[in-house]
């Protein structure tokens, strides 16, 4: 009996979340403006509980699909009975009702684990903390129950079997995807939390941005990982091999990550040094702006399809005006509350401080690139100024040389100090650096095979004055004090000296040298030929030698397909095969692309089975794509340099340091945090 | 990431189109041609379809447009010839890169005018920021100026080394 | 005061693009404008649907408003849109029929068994007036007045509202 009232419990579940929310969103804040701690207190407990029933819900809806319980709509428009069971629960984020969910959910869970890390935070800092964190949540909350609720009914008549979820998503990527994307989108709500919660409070010194970053490393580090595994399951599951298509919905979760970059950066030197205070608060709400407009733009459905939500205008208006009140009203208190004293400390035109202002700069102009690229069909379309698209060549002609500046700049950062550096000593420092990166950029595409490519000299040139910078920088910074033997143990002995901080940093810089490599190289030598084969030919494409032995047709768990049996060598080694298939998926009558793939590091095979013509032979698409691994390869080692940056024990000293601030905490002390630092103010 | 694009494709009542790439034989003498043909069905968007270019689509409108672009290739016609055909059958939307015009001035503009705004706006941070530093202090400024550089060299180098 | 405008510009900013998407809402992403408004006809030269020996060209469309449909046995929201047509034949406009990318036999049998408003359908088995159309899909109608210019384009479906509602008025105000 319990069992079939799953969903109705899993919906009131999601009602009393809603409720917890709002108590989360209101009390705490009341209490912190009248100083009532016990109002404030009543945060934490609301939040746990908020992510309780978050929970509650989500499992009342996975147990639905796991129950096949086709008598809830969205379970049966997006499963079968015959689905395998990891399709089935990841089939919960498989459309629309059930990803709106599962945000929620994250949601949730970023707010508990905030209410569980920051016990060392001020009061009233948390309450405010988790209080905006619950205006979020009782927006989303409220989304859901009055737009895409995931656990209506279809009664009386309820389908004997569901409609099966799209192959498409029949994938690991599926299952691994969305949940790493949403983590990173939702994820940026902590840090506009905390901004916010430093605006209301009047607490603009650095201490917030401290306590802020480890959470925006994460939430980045998730979004890297979100964005780089959807590049890859886009790459072999589509079947023509691109890896990017400046796909709206692909910009969407491009524009919080550049922005988040930026914050990232920004961040530090607020912490850092005390400036940029504003601009900090103001990238805050713009990246979390920029995952809540991503949510816009793929509910709504304004950009991409039709067929997408137009049969339910109300959601994207809800989802608008959700926007809008957020970030309206955040920009709103950003305007009111943002500090007019004017942080004065002083630095030279080369200084960390400058370049970093540059990355910024530069971060921010790529973002609005791609935004307005996104929305200008958009912009025009609203105006009656006709239809128009753009596309890939117009993001690419801006966005690689934007990041040709931003990388050349990127390369003399980590070496630059605080304040000034004097032009001549980073000259001397990197002067190596650059000629070795020209000499060797120049040289290898040679070795590569003779064809000479500006691109990809530019790309082996940018990655590799990254990469040469870098380990300047860690010859100097481990430069021992004597020469010799002890010189030598002096030097791993200053390795080890160097901080998870800077480790992390070094990471995620050679992440996008080698990301850039992987972009150079697969775009300009990527080797593609369309043949046609019957079997018993065979043709040979850049140096292998594809024969085509068997083709036959197979019978799969729920589709049928034509597989195509290709024996590849390569004179002087062994051979293997290659099995692409076409495939067609009974229950949707579906056709798909099964690619055959041979992954390495320095190139991936790649063939895709097209369609049969007129006399019998087939067509195959054959590609050839170096280096193309190293893109997402790049991408996790930014990811991991994010992470490996909060181990850093600053965060758990500062933390130690706060707590017995705050054990120590006197009124008198607490007026003082409310003004703004001395260093800063003079 | 095409990839919340399946949350599109499931809604998409013709999503055959996008899960089957299109491969077809079009085999021209010359490598300049074909690598002229590869980079306009690149270039050119299938009207019909979600967002996919006409080289990549196997829609049957996607066919034609390649067809009609090989042979005007054949023909000798130049790249904006055969883009401009295309135009005037299907409208600016079949084009990915939007040509410059009255409408697209802000789309191309906006990005070089903020590289520019920004570089003056570094400048105008930066000079006011040296001039700072060698703003004249009292002694007593100077001496606290001290102090604190001093703790902060000292916390940077706790922090950072 | 001056810098609290300064920070005032980002919420203007946003608020303009939150009025555009507001408007975007309201559009159809899908509907795309007709290249070819206020152009000639394209030229072609085809047979006709029922006599492979007749061949006719564009000034066929000269003299009187004409509706040109283009259809297809092979497309099922053309059979949908008969009625409407064979309605706005009844009423006394001129329609001439585009068979797009079919065979002659089923082009035939479809007019057969659906009816036929138009007074000669023309017979583009390549699909290439449809092509100079710019056609994409079926169906697709075309209003072309008497100089053989191309005054409205219906993309899709002509629902029985329709008639009424936009293409009489259409076919009155080229007149």
């Amino acid at each position: 009996m319990l069992i079939r009232m799953l969903p109705e419990l899993g919906h009131f579940a999601l009602i009393l979340a809603l409720a917890m929310a709002l108590l989360q969103a209101v009390v705490p804040l009341v209490g912190a403006a009248t100083r009532r701690p016990l109002w404030m207190a009543f945060a934490q407990p609301m939040t746990w509980g908020q992510f309780a029933f978050l929970v509650i819900a989500y499992l009342c809806l996975t147990a639905s699909f796991a129950l096949d319980d086709f008598s809830v709509a969205y379970v049966a428009n997006n499963s079968n009975s015959l689905l395998p069971w990891y399709y089935k629960l990841s089939a919960v984020w498989g459309s629309h009702e059930g990803s709106v969910l599962l945000w929620g959910l994250i949601l949730g869970g970023w707010s508990f684990a905030v209410s569980l890390f920051s016990r060392r935070l001020p009061r009233d800092m948390l309450a405010r903390v988790l209080a905006v964190m619950g205006w979020i949540s009782s927006g989303f909350l409220l989304f859901i129950l009055l737009t895409s609720n995931p656990f209506e009914r279809v009664l009386p008549n309820v389908p004997s079997d569901g409609s099966d979820l799209n192959p498409l998503l029949q994938d690991f990527g599926l299952i691994v995807h969305p949940p790493m994307l949403y983590m990173g989108y939702v994820g940026f709500s902590v840090v506009f939390a905390f901004a916010m919660a430093a605006l209301l409070g009047g607490r603009l010194d650095a201490a917030w941005t401290r306590w802020a970053r480890p959470w925006t490393n994460i939430a980045w580090a998730f979004l890297t990982v979100g964005i780089a595994l959807g590049s890859w399951w886009a790459y072999y599951e589509l079947g023509w091999g691109g890896w990017w298509f400046w796909d709206p919905v692909e910009n969407a979760s491009l524009l919080p990550w550049l922005a988040g970059t930026a914050l990232i950066h920004s961040l530090a030197v607020t912490e850092k040094r005390g400036t940029f205070k504003n601009w900090t608060v103001l990238l805050a709400i713009f990246t979390f702006s920029l995952s809540l407009l991503g949510t816009f733009l793929v509910r709504s459905g304004v950009l991409t399809s039709v067929h997408a939500f137009a049969n339910d205008p109300s959601r994207g208006t809800f989802i608008l005006g959700l926007l809008g009140l957020t970030v309206g009203l955040s920009l709103a208190i950003f305007a009111w509350r943002a500090p007019r004293v004017q942080s004065l400390a002083g630095f030279g035109w080369l200084s960390r401080d400058s370049l970093l202002l540059v990355n910024n700069i530069l971060l921010v102009v790529m973002t609005v690139t791609v935004l307005l690229g996104t929305v200008y069909p958009l912009l025009l379309d609203a105006l009656n100024l006709g239809k128009i698209s753009v596309g890939p060549p117009y993001f690419n002609a801006l966005f690689v040389p934007l990041t040709a500046l931003l990388c050349l700049f990127m390369g003399l950062g980590p070496l630059a100090r605080w304040k000034r550096m004097p032009g001549r000593e980073l000259a001397r420092r990197l002067a190596l650096s650059a000629v070795l990166a020209i000499v060797i950029a120049a040289g290898l595409p040679l070795l590569y095979g003779g064809s000479f490519s500006l691109g990809v000299t530019l790309g082996l040139l940018l990655a590799l004055w990254l990469m040469l910078s870098l380990a300047r920088d860690v010859f100097d910074k481990t430069r021992p004090a004597h020469a010799g033997k002890a010189g030598r143990r002096g030097r791993l002995a200053n390795l080890r000296k160097l901080t998870p901080a800077y480790w992390g940093m070094v990471l995620g810089h050679l992440g996008l040298a080698v990301t850039i490599v992987g972009v150079a190289m697969v775009s300009h030598y990527n080797v593609e030929r369309n043949v046609r084969l019957a079997p018993g030919d065979s043709v040979d494409v850049a140096g292998y030698r594809f024969a085509m032995t068997d083709f036959r047709e197979r019978q799969g768990p729920n589709y049928v397909a034509d597989t195509a049996t290709l024996e590849v060598t390569r004179p002087g080694r062994g051979g293997f095969v290659m099995q692409p298939e076409k495939r067609f998926y009974t229950a949707s009558g579906m056709p798909m692309t099964d690619v055959a793939l041979r992954p390495g590091l320095f190139r991936d095979l790649y063939v895709a089975l097209g369609e049969e013509l007129d006399n019998g032979d087939w067509s195959l698409r054959i590609q050839l794509k170096p280096f193309v691994r190293w893109l997402w390869l790049g991408a996790l080692m930014m990811a991991a340099g994010g992470l490996l940056a909060v181990l850093d024990r600053r965060y758990r000293r500062v933390a130690r340091r706060d707590a017995a601030l705050r054990r120590a905490e006197t009124p008198a002390a607490e007026l003082n945090d409310d003004r703004v630092s001395p260093e800063i103010s003079r | 990431m095409a990839v919340i694009r399946w949350l599109l494709l499931v809604c998409l009542l013709v999503a055959s189109s996008a899960a089957s790439a299109a491969i077809e034989i079009q085999h021209f003498d010359d490598p300049a041609l074909d690598g002229r043909y590869r980079a306009l069905t690149e270039r050119l968007r299938c009207p019909k379809c979600q967002n996919e270019s006409i080289g990549a689509s196997n829609s049957p409108i996607s066919a034609d447009m390649r067809a009609r672009v090989a042979e005007r290739l054949r023909a000798g016609d130049s790249d904006a010839e055969i883009e401009q055909a295309m135009i005037s059958r299907f409208g600016d939307y079949v084009l990915y890169d939007p040509r410059l015009d009255a409408r697209t001035w802000l789309l191309w503009g906006l990005p070089f005018a903020l590289v520019v705004v920004g570089g003056g706006v570094i400048a105008a941070f930066v000079i006011r920021r040296r001039r700072l530093r060698h703003a004249d202090l009292d002694a007593e400024e100077r001496r606290r100026l001290q102090a604190l550089m001093a703790r902060h060299t000292d916390d940077a180098a706790k922090e950072t080394s | 005061m001056k810098r609290r405008l300064l920070l005032l510009i980002p919420l203007a900013i946003f608020a303009v693009l939150v009025a555009f998407f507001y408007r975007g809402l309201a559009k159809d992403p899908a509907a795309r404008d007709s290249a070819l408004l206020a152009k000639p006809f394209p030229a072609f030269e085809l047979s006709t649907l029922a006599d492979a020996s007749q061949r006719l060209d564009r000034s066929l469309l000269e003299g009187q408003v004409t509706l040109v449909n283009v259809w297809g046995e092979w497309c099922p929201t053309c059979k949908q849109e008969m009625p409407q047509l064979l309605e706005l034949a009844d009423r006394g406009v001129r329609l001439v029929g585009v068979d797009y990318k079919d065979t002659r036999e089923n082009g035939r049998r479809f007019l057969d068994e659906y009816g036929d408003p138009f007074t000669v359908s023309l017979f583009d088995p390549e699909g290439s007036l449809g092509f100079d159309l710019g056609v994409y899909g079926a169906p697709e109608s075309f209003l072309v007045d008497a100089d053989g210019v191309i005054r409205y384009h219906h993309t899709g479906y002509i629902t029985p509202q329709d008639v009424e509602q936009v293409i009489l008025p259409q076919v009155a105000q080229w007149q």
